[in-house]
């Protein structure tokens, strides 16, 4: 991980991406995808820089997780995904993967019954050699330990994945991102059911990784999303309708319309994550 | 799931408590076993080391990979009929015939061309090593690259086990039917009617028992184990890391492939005879009961299970000829329905209450201090 360079030590993610053309981008062109006739996303355009925390979001069903499972090749999808002069659509799951296009998912999965470490020595390990693998794991990789303590677990390093908060699960998850080394990073919903501190912390370490990676974010919280989201990508019914900074998206009729027009979804919404908030502070 | 040793007297320790693990397994299979058993029971152990070797296999395909290996029988026929294949045509050299007797009887006058590259001893033994695990490597290719898995995987190897069984009995001239090879005379030139031969074989059974369970010990604690584990949990998850679950999968049911294929080979001149009926459906599944029972995602409680189920076997059919299927059964289901993890997780899980109640409940002390350092930014 080359997080601590001193020459981004001070840099934050920002519209546009913080290093300008010529770095890594993930170009998304006319993204389609197609389930038996109904088009779950259709003609999407995203341009993404290294450097940039963009938010995705909008209604539900609005596609913003097929999105990124097509990204990731899980979906079949027509149109073109190039990550920095790389045609990803039609690749494996695994090559895209080793491309460096790194996910989370709504429900964190990580190995349960591995440790903390184990999770993320896997995660590091794609690539290894074949006498690598058949041998045991000594001692920590240097990049792990940094990642350990960018998520705040190295006390928990020993400990099986499984008894983890769920907070804690979730940033495990992006750790193993950041060991797999992962420049381009898609998280699905990473606070849903965070505490309010939880959520802070989610955000902070989302603009820390955010200076040295393009990071994507599907998210419903939108007090989340104008703490943190440098640009802002809204879809509804699979296709873009808004882009810009925080401020721009909020100003647009459009947007206004497709939030206002399904506030009672809106709100229900809101009382889903509320419910699932108690639940995770009970447990 | 065991915690691994990180620090280095852990290491040292935990090196320790394996050789001696290792010490005791041999001293009580080369030294205490053949002193105390009678040779008719040292030959009924060694029958047991062979489905134990099986079970090892097992134990790494379904405990550690969740791979749910109900056609092991295959395997092990392969391994058996080829190394029956072998002595038989010894044995019609040594007198002084061209065909095995079962082909005389027949009116085969001619070797079969199947049998004509197993009159090498050394290409018998390689035989035994590749062509199974090469099969399963295939298969396993072909199953797991097509993602399928969970029963259908099952399903697929149960039926190939019953394929094998039937082909084997159609072939009465040139396997023996369902009477399989049977009569064997003599193992590399050694008499096998001698008990000092049958002790040998014994030993080398024990000797293979103690190899492949230090293989899977070694594939288990490397990082191909954890990736294993990692598979068996979250497949899909593995696949966005960057890796082909599908290889991970292939190399432990090839693994176990080549077990069985060994025990087989180990099994037809102990036993003196290999037929269809060791290859089908039931002995695969009988395979699977002493893994379950052992506890299948430990290193050797498939070992200790198969060999203990099978004891409890010859015991109690001895006692109660038509009763042992009944408790079979029952142990089965009271096994995989009330405790999934098998008497090693009876044991851990008796092990942790002791902990619990008498060790003092402090957390773990976090022993990487550089970790503040490296990490230290702004």
């Amino acid at each position: 991980m080359t997080e601590v360079h001193a020459s981004s030590a001070g840099k934050e993610p920002v519209e546009g991406g913080n290093v300008g053309m010529g770095t890594q981008y993930l170009e998304v062109r006319g993204l389609t995808v197609d389930f038996d006739g109904f088009k779950a996303v259709s003609d999407v355009d995203l341009t993404l820089f290294q450097g940039d925390l963009r938010f995705l979001i909008g209604p539900n069903g609005a596609g913003k997780t097929t999105v990124i499972d097509a990204i990731t090749g899980l979906v079949p999808a027509s149109g073109s995904v190039n990550k920095s002069g790389v045609e990803l659509l039609g690749k494996k799951v695994h090559q895209i993967a080793r491309r460096g296009i790194g996910r989370t998912f709504q429900t964190a999965s990580v190995f349960e019954e591995l440790s903390v470490l184990q999770n993320l020595d896997i995660a590091a390990g794609a690539g290894r050699s074949v006498w690598t693998m058949l041998r045991r794991r000594h001692g920590v990789l240097p990049a792990i330990e940094q990642a350990l303590h960018t998520i705040g677990l190295t006390k928990l390093a020993d400990q099986p994945a499984g008894i983890l908060a769920h907070g804690q699960k979730q940033w495990l998850e992006i750790g193993m991102l950041l060991v797999q080394n992962a420049d381009v990073l898609l998280l699905d919903e990473p606070v849903a059911g965070m505490s309010h501190e939880e959520r802070e912390e989610t955000g902070n370490l989302l603009r820390r990784i955010g200076a040295e990676r393009t990071v994507v974010v599907v998210e419903h919280d939108m007090d989340f999303m104008r703490e943190f989201a440098t640009s802002v990508t809204v879809l509804a019914r699979g296709q873009v309708i808004a882009e810009g900074s925080v401020a721009e998206v909020q100003a647009n009729p459009k947007v206004q319309e497709v939030y206002l027009g399904t506030a009672a979804a809106g709100s229900a919404e809101a009382e889903e994550t509320g419910a699932a908030e108690l639940i995770e502070e009970k447990s | 799931m065991r915690s691994l040793p990180e620090s280095l007297p852990g290491r040292l320790v935990g090196r320790w408590q394996t050789w001696a693990g290792f010490g005791v397994a041999a001293v009580a299979l080369f030294a205490i076993a053949p002193a105390l058993l009678s040779s008719f029971r040292l030959s009924l152990l060694a029958q047991f080391l062979c489905y134990a070797i099986v079970a090892v296999g097992i134990g790494l395909a379904w405990g550690r990979g969740g791979m749910l290996v109900l056609g092991q029988g295959v395997f092990f026929g392969l391994g058996g009929y080829m190394m029956g294949m072998h002595l038989k045509i010894a044995d019609a050299e040594i007198a002084g015939n061209d065909v095995p007797d079962f082909m005389q009887i027949a009116g085969v006058r001619e070797l079969p061309a199947l049998w004509v590259p197993f009159a090498s001893p050394f290409v018998t033994l390689v035989a035994i090593a590749v062509i199974p695990a090469g099969i399963a490597a295939l298969l396993g290719l072909g199953v797991f690259k097509r993602k399928v898995k969970g029963a259908y995987f099952a399903i697929l190897s149960q039926a190939l086990a019953a394929a094998m069984a039937i082909l084997l009995i159609g072939q009465a001239e040139l396997l023996g039917g369902s009477n399989g090879l049977n009569g064997f005379r003599t193992f590399f030139g050694f008499r096998l009617a001698d008990p000092v031969n049958q002790q040998m074989l014994y030993f080398i059974a024990a000797a293979t028992l103690l190899a492949v369970v230090a293989l899977v010990r070694q594939l288990m604690q490397s990082r191909y184990g954890e990736l294993l584990v990692a598979v068996r949990d979250g497949e899909e998850r593995v696949r966005f890391l960057g890796y082909d679950p599908a290889n991970t999968k292939v190399v432990a049911y090839t693994v176990a492939a080549l077990f069985a294929s060994i025990a087989g080979a180990l099994f037809a001149p102990i036993v003196g005879f290999i037929t269809p009926s060791q290859v089908g459906i039931l002995p695969s599944i009988a395979f699977l009961i002493g893994v379950a029972i052992g506890g299948r995602t430990t290193l050797l409680g498939p070992v200790l299970g198969a060999i203990g189920v099978a004891w409890a076997q010859t015991l109690f059919s001895e006692q109660y000829p038509s009763g042992w299927i009944y408790a079979q059964g029952a142990l089965f289901i009271v096994v995989v329905g009330f405790f999934p993890a098998g008497l090693a997780g009876l044991g851990m899980l008796w092990a942790r209450r002791r902990k619990r109640s008498g060790a003092e409940p402090t957390p773990q002390p976090d022993n990487d201090p550089d970790a503040e350092k490296v990490g230290a930014r702004s």
